[in-house]
């Protein structure tokens, strides 16, 4: 934004007064209408009392969030003991998404530093190529993934001809092809952020870390990975929440067998249950959860004085 | 000069028609996946000047919740399964008409005309009917098939090679039949076995499925499929060595209908488009293409070969089919408890 300014030449602090607030108002709009109001009227419908087949009835209630927490049994009246069956759930998708991210990372980094050392339009070319596939709708992505590591697909054909193995590897509809749709879904959301980041880095400092004889891990640990910190935690932010709610790949490639919190919640939309509170209490117990694993962050940053 | 008198000329062309379509306005369908005909709706769109759009849902229940969340007045019809055309009815999302505004009513088959779920066809017409068993991979399993436990007590041979569809009504009411209980039962200690046997069949289960029901047969990676009678029929054509199966427990069937949303922005063309649907010629055509049975009278002889004489649309005379219930609210609040334990 600074950038915008200067290149503008023009910064005399009177200019806007008159319309600074106004000009807020896109922002404004934007962020009241697709954020505030459906969270509003989400955090709502949490509180009211289901419908039969869908709907609410305009009644307080806490059976939801009861729901959630309870496990009353199969008919709904033994004495209340905790719910594991939601924390499994949720503990499945926490799981799977840290490791899509952990994956990501892994993989994203060396290939964000990797475009972000080419020259000038070598630069340009791997970063379209890593967009290229964004071209296509998400749907079609997860499905081409499918038919690949299906038993009957190429890859598993591939091996057999070749001889490397007689029976083919059961990949899909398993917990292991779950995640390499997330995993594939999200990598260029890692590689992105944290290019951006590399292509800022000063190499200098590198080599000024050198001549200090600071190691290679040494320079990696303590110069670069601070200096491109915003990226890397961007990039994860970016993989995790996403894949935090994904549904497609739990239900096209993990055979929709388990539920993740994305599913559960269509379930709860789009299926017989029709519970819609239920889904809405399980939207904003996730919303929560995000959020307070960012305040946690972003108070470790401050106290580290990072911010 | 020529040129622009031509030009003149097709701008006002242009106008013109753009004019008659805007009369002859629109229809909006919400309909299943792969289930009309592209041609036939351009055939009607052609016919009377109507400019047709279609969305499509791939379950009763998801397009209940579609038009509850805020989607009716903007479908004019949609095609609901014979269970859900009484719920319709019943949450006022139903809008009526009198036999008379439909000129081929009395091309209804006679017994589709007085049917539990809309007596004397109020709001709906019969759209197809068949029925939801499952089809068995004969080049991995030769024994016999009619039986539901090849799905909830399965064979080794196709253990951990099943598709089930992803839909809960049918599933339950499969799996009641198999355990010859009466569907939506009130009783603790069935709706107990009920969960106990979905539980014990899961291991066994490779996938939850409805719109792959079809591909998982033909890629080979079902030995075994839960699925809709002409859907199975459609995979067979497509190379799989299927056999759909009529188990002896019993299986289901269902009928779908379009129905007359209330507050259908078209009602007029809804109305037209319904009675295009009961000419015999434009149901055999959909019969045709999606392989299950019209409730239209004389569409057989209209009928290709191979759709008239496919097993999946020839059931045999014993056993007979059951239509899946709407269960009470008791009920179903235990339904979809057994369903998430399923899934959990």
């Amino acid at each position: 934004m600074a950038g915008v300014i200067q290149a503008g030449g023009q910064t005399k602090s009177n200019t806007y007064t008159g319309f600074g607030p106004l000009l807020l108002l896109p922002s404004w709009l934007i962020i009241g209408f697709f954020l505030l109001l459906p969270v509003g009227m989400m955090l709502i419908y949490s509180f009211l009392t289901k419908e039969f087949r869908g709907g609410v009835i305009w009644e307080f209630s806490l059976a939801a969030y009861d729901q959630f927490l309870f496990d009353r049994g199969l008919f709904g009246d033994d004495p209340p003991k905790i719910e594991w069956t939601y924390i499994g759930i949720f503990w499945r998708s926490i799981w799977q998404a840290g490791l899509a991210t952990v994956l990501c990372l892994l993989i994203g980094f060396p290939t964000a530093w990797f475009i972000a050392t080419r020259s000038g339009v070598n630069k340009s070319i791997w970063l379209f190529l890593v967009t290229i596939p964004y071209w296509v709708n998400l749907l079609i992505r997860t499905i081409s993934m499918k038919f690949l590591i299906r038993d009957t697909g190429p890859i598993n054909e591939w091996l057999m001809a070749g001889g490397v193995i007689s029976e083919p590897i059961h990949m899909i509809n398993t917990a292991f092809a779950v995640q390499l749709g997330l995993f594939y879904s999200y990598l260029p959301f890692m590689v992105l952020p944290i290019y951006a980041s590399v292509e800022r880095y000063n190499f200098a400092l590198s080599e000024a870390a050198a001549d200090l004889y600071a190691s290679r891990w040494t320079t990696l640990r303590h110069v670069i990975l601070p200096s491109v910190k915003p990226g890397i935690v961007a990039g994860c932010i970016l993989v995790f929440v996403p894949s935090l709610g994904a549904f497609l790949a739990p239900d096209l490639l993990g055979g929709a067998k388990n539920f993740m919190i994305g599913s559960l919640i269509e379930e709860q939309f789009k299926g017989n249950a029709g519970n819609w509170p239920f889904g809405a209490a399980a939207s904003m117990i996730l919303l929560s959860l995000v959020l307070i694993a960012l305040m946690f962050y972003a108070r470790s940053q401050r106290q580290q004085g990072h911010f | 000069m020529n040129r622009k008198l031509k030009t003149t000329v097709a701008a006002v062309a242009l106008a013109l028609t753009a004019g008659t379509a805007q009369a002859e306005g629109n229809l909006s369908i919400y309909h299943w996946f792969e289930y009309i005909p592209q041609e036939l709706l351009d055939k009607f769109s052609e016919q009377h000047g109507v400019t047709v759009t279609m969305d499509t849902f791939d379950s009763n229940e998801a397009m209940l919740a579609s038009l509850k969340a805020g989607k009716m007045g903007s479908y004019d019809v949609a095609v609901p399964g014979d269970y859900m055309v009484e719920i319709m009815a019943a949450d006022g999302l139903l809008d009526t008409f009198e036999s008379s505004e439909l000129s081929n009513f009395g091309n209804i088959m006679p017994e589709w005309v007085d049917v539990g779920f809309d007596k004397g066809r109020k709001s709906s017409i019969p759209y197809q009917w068949g029925s939801t068993s499952f089809s068995v991979n004969r080049n991995d399993y030769t024994g016999d098939i009619n039986t539901l436990a090849m799905i909830f007590d399965p064979p080794e041979e196709v253990q951990g090679k099943i598709n089930v569809l992803d839909s809960q009504g049918e599933v339950l009411a499969l799996a009641s039949i198999y355990l010859g209980i009466p569907q939506c039962t009130t009783d603790r200690d069935q709706l107990k076995q009920l969960n106990e046997l979905v539980q014990n069949a899961k291991p066994h289960w490779a996938s939850f499925g409805s719109d792959v029901a079809k591909d998982v047969l033909v890629s080979g990676d079902a030995s075994v499929g839960m699925i809709w009678s002409g859907f199975s029929a459609k995979a067979r054509e497509e190379g799989a060595n299927i056999e759909y199966a009529y188990p002896k427990e019993g299986y289901v069937v269902w009928m779908d209908n379009v129905v007359l949303l209330k507050d259908a922005p078209n009602r007029d063309n809804a109305l037209k488009f319904m009675n295009f649907l009961l000419e015999p010629e434009n149901a055999a055509a959909v019969t045709n293409f999606a392989q299950y049975t019209a409730g239209v009278s004389n569409t057989t002889e209209l009928l290709d070969d191979a759709v008239k004489n496919s097993p999946e649309s020839n059931p045999p005379a014993q056993p007979v089919g059951t239509f899946v219930m709407a269960c009470s609210e008791e009920v179903q609040k235990v339904y979809d408890t057994i369903w998430t334990n399923l899934k959990k």
